[in-house]
């Protein structure tokens, strides 16, 4: 059984807004003629920008765990601490339900992200058929976690707002939060960069 | 076909796509990934440059001290952190290894001092209360030196002086520490000027040295000439002008201290070079005490029991403290069969201030030398000797009195004896001792028994004549005095003032006085008619003059005073 004929082997392209079905056009920045949103046959360049921001997201990664995130000082104490310190202290601390959730949040989800859009790249520049559609399921799947990363950077923000309690304990933001943002940040220009149609791709040459 | 021709015969109705603007190139993207790389590579490289030397500082104890958190700082500002804690191999001390910041290389030379700050509440005061909250953390001082150093013995108590405070250090010596430790303040005028840095047992193991520091401007008050002494303690005196109570200041009493002065008098006031060494005085007054001397000694023999004379005791010439007794040992003289008490005293001639200074100047004159043994000999002549007196009669304290005894016999002195002998006279106690002898011995003669028995004799006579004047006598003298009583009574009630023997006397004495007025009158008028005494009393002469009646009629009844007699 062959399979259906696609849109671009019938000379048609689709707005990806408005849905308005037009001709394929012969010249490259086509734009919908009804509402002028542009028209391509896949998001340009979608695996080099999608390779680009996964990269420069495991870059900033490393900082990231490695910097601290949050100093909180109480009474004098002053005790800095990376996401991983933390998770083991709210562990220790007999918070592990907490540790379980920061630690998901902000370990688990962002190295699922990477390893997830690792394997659809490379899924895609082998052009394999394998478990294409599990792979369309964990596009999904990113595109719905990745948000969740964000929980640690807003836990610093508010932290830092409400917890300001002079000598007593106040609570600071330190550079590891802010390269934290920016992983989570990337990855999801990453995952929305790729072009989840590129699975169902095998013959012809992608941009 | 005609649901498959449709569409496809649709296509050319189909919109045409319009042109839009000319969008970047998406090969900027890959700049993302450039500059996370370069923001990375940045973080690495400013990392590898900050990071400064790592030294390893041993302690005695790791208490306080936290992997990745205890900070190193210096003057309060952190140089570095503590990146691990472990045991050293023989397991005795902990080996702290600590990240130096880059800036803080310099601080890994040869002198620098390391120690851990820590709350301590100690005798002389609070110290490192923020580290209460805060957790303790290693101190530095660095030192002058530059040659590199890894590893460190750190300090188990913060250093009292940190390099480059201004002021001096000196060294102090004394036989012993007394309550003084490290960190105990030094006073001049009792301000507090310093403290003691640190001391130590002299390799002999029989005195003390000390180092103290005295802090800048006070510093030049140290002189050539200043006098260090132990201000510990409460000094009590009891004088001529009540008890006398001395402190520095409250701290010194229980923490200990020191005080320092400069000698009283003319003195080298140059201030004295940094490291100079001092001698520490148990006291004030020993430290302000004119300097003493060459000792001598000299020995004394005493026959008599010196119960009471202890190592110490002073030896005093006319009052004048010049010494103090070192030995007191007791010996045994074969030809006497007794056993004599040899006594051996330092003194100090000096202490003799202006009469020493004379004596050697007349010595001199003499072509003498001015030899102490010299001196005594003149003086042993002249009567001086020696005696166990009694200081305290309550304690029965001696001490030893050299003193001129009037009429001591002559007694040979050799001046070449080593030490002195000075020749010695019984005290002035054991003398009232054997005339109290002889008197308790006369006392014992009297018969006390027979004066008793007829004392006793007598006393019972007077028992018996009491008696009977209490019986006899007392109530005869009781009626007597009724007796008395009662006619003092009457003569008080006669003699009152509305007695009728009173009132008859009253009476009787007008009567008197009425009786010489008349007579009174009568010789007037025989004065004037003397005729009157053989004729009698001629009628009145009739009034020339015309007069009142009343006068005429009144004359009639003026009494006729020579009527009467």
């Amino acid at each position: 059984m062959t399979a259906p004929p696609r849109a671009g082997q019938l000379g048609l392209i689709g707005c990806p807004v408005c849905s308005l079905v037009s001709r394929a056009p012969s010249f490259e920045h086509a734009g919908c003629p009804r509402c002028g949103s542009p028209l391509r046959r896949r998001k340009p360049a979608s695996l080099s920008r999608t390779w680009a921001l996964l990269i420069a997201a495991f870059i900033v990664y490393i900082p990231a765990n490695i910097l601290p995130i949050m100093r909180t000082a109480s009474l004098g104490d002053v005790d800095d601490n990376t996401i991983l310190s933390g998770v083991l202290e709210l562990w220790d601390k007999d918070s592990q339900a907490l540790a379980i959730i920061v630690f998901s949040a902000s370990i688990v989800v962002p190295m699922l992200k990477f390893l997830a859009l690792l394997v659809l790249l490379t899924c895609v520049h082998r052009r394999s058929h394998w478990a294409q559609l599990q792979r369309a399921k964990l596009y999904r799947m990113i595109e719905l976690i990745g948000h969740w990363s964000m929980l640690d950077v807003f836990v610093v923000a508010l932290l830092t707002a409400l917890v300001r309690f002079n000598l007593l304990s106040s609570v600071e933001p330190l550079p590891g939060v802010i390269f934290f943002g920016l992983t989570v940040v990337l990855t999801m220009f990453a995952s929305l960069s790729f072009d989840p149609r590129l699975t169902w791709d095998d013959e012809e040459p992608h941009a | 076909m005609p649901e498959k021709d449709a569409p496809n015969g649709g296509i050319d109705d189909l919109p045409q796509p319009i042109v839009r603007r000319r969008r970047l190139n998406a090969s900027w993207i890959w700049l993302v990934p450039a500059l996370a790389a370069v923001v990375g590579a940045s973080l690495v490289v400013r990392s590898a440059l900050e990071a400064g030397p790592q030294i390893t500082i041993s302690f005695q104890s790791g208490e306080g001290l936290e992997a990745g958190k205890t900070p190193v700082k210096y003057k309060s500002v952190v140089i570095g952190t503590v990146h691990s804690l472990g045991l050293s191999q023989d397991r005795n001390s902990v080996l702290v290894k600590v990240n130096l910041h880059k800036s803080a290389e310099s601080f890994a030379t040869a002198n620098t001092r390391f120690w851990v700050v820590r709350p301590r509440i100690g005798l002389g005061g609070v110290s490192g209360v923020d580290t209460l909250f805060s957790g303790a953390f290693i101190g530095a001082d660095v030192g002058d030196a530059t040659e590199p150093r890894r590893d460190f013995v750190g300090l188990e108590n913060p250093p009292s002086v940190t390099h480059g405070t201004p002021g001096k250090s000196f060294e102090l010596h004394s036989g012993d520490l007394g309550s003084i430790d490290v960190g105990s303040p030094i006073y001049y005028r009792r301000i507090q000027v310093g403290h003691v840095t640190s001391y130590q047992l002299n390799p002999d193991g029989k005195s003390v040295s000390l180092h103290v520091f005295i802090d800048a401007p006070s510093d030049r008050f140290v002189t050539q000439a200043t006098r260090f002494w132990n201000a510990s303690g409460v000094d009590v005196s009891l004088g001529a002008n009540g008890l006398k109570l001395n402190t520095e200041s409250l701290a010194t009493v229980i923490a200990g201290g020191i005080g320092f002065q400069d000698a009283p008098g003319p003195q080298d006031d140059t201030p004295a070079p940094a490291d100079m060494n001092f001698v520490l005085f148990g006291d004030e007054a020993t430290a302000m005490r004119p300097p003493d001397g060459e000792p001598s000694y000299i020995r004394m023999r005493f026959d008599q029991s010196v119960r009471g004379l202890d190592i110490d005791a002073p030896v005093e010439f006319l009052g004048i403290d010049i010494g103090h007794v070192v030995s007191v040992n007791l010996d045994y003289d074969e030809k006497t069969e007794r056993f004599p008490i040899i006594v051996g005293a330092v003194i100090y001639p000096r202490r003799l201030g202006r009469a020493q200074t004379k004596l050697a100047a007349i010595a001199a004159k003499h072509g003498d030398v001015a030899d102490i043994a010299q001196t005594v000999g003149v003086l042993v002549a002249h009567g001086l000797r020696a005696q166990a007196r009694n200081g305290n009669l309550l304690t029965g304290q001696l001490y030893v009195s050299l003193d001129f005894v009037p009429g001591a016999p002559k007694v040979a002195f050799n001046p070449a004896s080593k030490p002195l002998e000075i020749p010695t006279a019984r005290g002035s106690l054991s003398q009232l001792q054997e005339r109290l002898d002889s008197i308790v011995g006369k006392l014992q003669k009297v018969p006390f028994d027979k004066i008793g028995n007829h004392l006793d004799e007598s006393l019972t006579q007077l028992s018996s004549t009491l008696h009977h004047l209490n019986t006899d006598l007392l109530p005869q003298l009781k009626g007597s005095l009724q007796g008395i009583n009662k006619t003092l009574g009457s003569a008080d009630k006669a003699l009152s003032g509305d007695s009728p023997l009173q009132q008859n006397l009253g009476l009787t004495l007008e009567e008197l006085q009425r009786m010489a007025r008349s007579l009174r009158v009568f010789s007037d008028y025989l004065a004037a008619h003397p005729e009157a005494l053989i004729r009698g009393r001629r009628p009145d002469a009739a009034p020339k003059r015309e007069s009142p009646p009343g006068a005429t009629r009144a004359s009639p009844a003026s009494p006729p005073p020579g009527s009467g007699p």
